[in-house]
């Protein structure tokens, strides 16, 4: 509510460790790049963020110009993370480029124990694979699923069906 | 991933020898710890002695479809995988094909037991993005709702889990209450369930005429039937030895799971986004928060119920607040025109034609809210690309985030204990797969 309307996202000059920041209707976002990725959320963690809300990805395809500091390259996925720190009562948000070519990012499993599960929904949705990931597997989808439905180029209402071991269609 | 005729693949529970030590740490429940662990551990169970079984997904006590593979030695589970997906229906990738206006139908469903939360964090998301401010009216109406929805979740809660533990008569009490809500639900929106009542832009109809008087007939009922429950079963010596002591987790555990709602309040920290970071009013009425200290299921037990009370609490302020004014924010970009300006105008005809039709347009941006559902933090990550359907609507339920914590919650319990520890996270899977 805070901010000149029409503007989707003010950007902010600020660094916050390292990497680019700017303000999405008031909520703060961090985007740093893939190789920072990691000591970033870590850095976060130190700050106090020490809670992994929520884990998400997005695909840009159908967007791709969408608004992001000056100096970062839009790729086709994202990865968003919403952290939280419960002592300061504050949410910060992490969104990383993720490439088409090159759909995979490192688990922050470790850091935030809970994000096993998201981390495997959203490889599931997306097929973004998170490296170091105990258990990278699908998890609502059944396992011989054949694409990633939350793709923009996976179609709605167009597949059929399918079940294991059902009879060939005559 | 490619999966071979008879594998279950991906829903299987790996031998603890192909993981690395992974999952054996994480059924020690110590895999929170893992950065400070030594990476061998011994003492890895060989998998001859123990025998893995599947409870569901069709199993009374999982709450819906939910199964939970458990590799079990005797009569204890020695770790255990949920499995999920047995209810998915794409609700996040529908959700980008319906309008703003069209959008709480669809997450209305995920969590079908108090569905109005998670109209609320549909809309609340949609007017951060529209950058419209709701009429007072309209928020109190919204937590006149919610926190009636809160008490008729945790009631049900109630009755499932006695059901759940054997106390079969607290499942046809627990139902008895909730039934008076979803009647005056019934009576506000329409509908008992699935309301599609919280809109964008405020809400659907204003309060029905008496609405004030069913209301204090809820309340007037609610606590003596609360006192009963206590009766029932707090002191209860059988339900104490089945709920005491079962299902234990730690503050700390669960703010590395992710765990929130009734689950993190029992272990001893007052985590409540009604106080912490509020929305709505909420900063204007006086609760408390209920914690535990054990965190364990008879913790969260007496969390619940007295969540009931403290909504009743909550309650009795907002009718005593509520505000007179309009329901619905008068912003012609987001609102269709009264009924009565249709029959007149042409230009509202056809502007409440676009509205119903088309939608409106919400401006490109992307955000993050989080509201407090009867089971944890019900988030709602909403990106727009400047159209009139979301660009993506993600839902965080707090089901799907706090069953993961229940591979530590059952570890080394008994079967009969995972009955009650699944029952405690108390689970929708509707909220769960989405």
């Amino acid at each position: 509510m805070d901010e000149p309307d029409g503007a989707p996202a003010e950007p902010e000059p600020a660094l916050i460790h390292g990497a680019l920041s700017s303000l999405s209707r008031g909520q703060l976002v961090v985007h740093p790049d893939r190789a920072a990725y990691l000591d970033i959320v870590g850095s976060l963690y130190d700050d106090g963020y020490r809670f992994c809300a929520d884990l998400t990805g997005v695909d840009y395809l159908m967007h791709l110009e969408r608004a992001l500091p000056a100096g970062l390259r839009p790729e086709r996925f994202e990865v968003v993370l919403n952290l939280l720190s419960t002592e300061a009562r504050r949410r910060i948000r992490v969104r990383v480029q993720v490439p088409e070519a090159d759909p995979t990012l490192p688990s922050i499993f470790r850091l935030h124990p809970g994000t096993e599960a998201m981390e495997r929904e959203t490889y599931d949705m997306f097929g973004i694979v998170f490296t170091d990931h105990p258990d990278m597997t699908r998890i609502l989808m059944p396992d011989d699923w054949e694409g990633h439905p939350l793709r923009k180029d996976f179609g709605v209402g167009r597949i059929p069906v399918q079940f294991k071991g059902a009879p060939p269609a005559r | 991933m490619s999966a071979t005729e008879l594998s279950e693949g991906a829903q299987e529970i790996q031998p603890p020898s192909r993981t690395a030590g992974v999952e054996y740490l994480r059924e020690a429940g110590s895999v929170l710890r893992i950065p400070h662990l030594p990476e061998d551990v011994d003492e890895v169970p060989t998998g001859d002695d123990t025998m893995i079984i599947n409870m569901g997904p069709q199993h009374p006590s999982t709450h819906g479809v939910l199964r939970v593979m458990m590799e079990l030695q005797g009569e204890t589970v020695l770790r255990c995988k949920p499995v999920m997906g047995y209810l998915h229906t794409g609700m996040e990738k529908t959700g980008e094909e319906l309008t703003y206006l069209q959008g709480p139908t669809n997450t209305t469903r995920m969590d079908y037991v108090s569905p109005l939360f998670n109209e609320l964090v549909f809309s609340l998301a949609t007017e951060k993005l529209l950058d419209v401010e709701i009429p007072p009216r309209a928020t109190w109406i919204r937590m006149l709702m919610c926190e009636l929805n809160r008490m008729s979740s945790q009631v049900l809660w109630l009755a499932t889990n006695g059901m759940d533990l054997g106390a079969v008569s607290m499942m046809i009490y627990g139902f008895r209450e909730r039934e008076m809500i979803l009647a005056f639900f019934e009576k506000v929106t329409g509908l008992r369930m699935n309301h599609n009542y919280i809109r964008p832009g405020g809400v659907a109809v204003d309060l029905p005429e008496g609405w004030r008087d069913d209301v204090l007939q809820i309340l007037e009922v609610f606590p003596e039937r609360l006192d009963e429950y206590d009766t029932l079963l707090t002191g209860q010596p059988i339900w104490q030895e089945r709920t005491q002591g079962v299902g234990v987790i730690t503050t700390e555990e669960c703010l590395a799971l992710g765990v929130t709602g009734p689950i993190l309040r029992s272990t001893g920290m007052p985590w409540d986004l009604r106080r912490d970071q509020p929305y709505l009013s909420y900063d204007q009425v006086d609760f408390d928060i209920i914690v535990g200290s054990y965190g364990d299921t008879f913790d969260r037990y007496a969390i619940r119920l007295n969540e009931i009370r403290e909504s009743i609490k909550i309650v009795h302020q907002i009718l005593d607040k509520m505000p007179s004014g309009d329901y619905r924010v008068q912003d012609k970009k987001v609102t269709p025109p009264p009924r009565h300006r249709i029959d007149e105008s042409m230009e509202a005809l056809i502007h409440h034609f676009k509205i119903f039709t088309e939608g409106f347009r919400v401006p490109e941006g992307e955000v993050y809210v989080a509201v407090e559902s009867p089971r944890g933090e019900l988030g709602c990550y909403m990106v727009s690309d400047g159209s009139a359907k979301p660009y993506r609507m993600h839902i965080r339920g707090p089901s799907f985030v706090n069953l993961q914590a229940l591979p530590h919650m059952i570890k080394g319990a008994l079967i009969a204990d995972a009955v009650a520890v699944i029952s405690t996270i108390d689970p929708i899977m509707g909220e769960v797969d989405r």
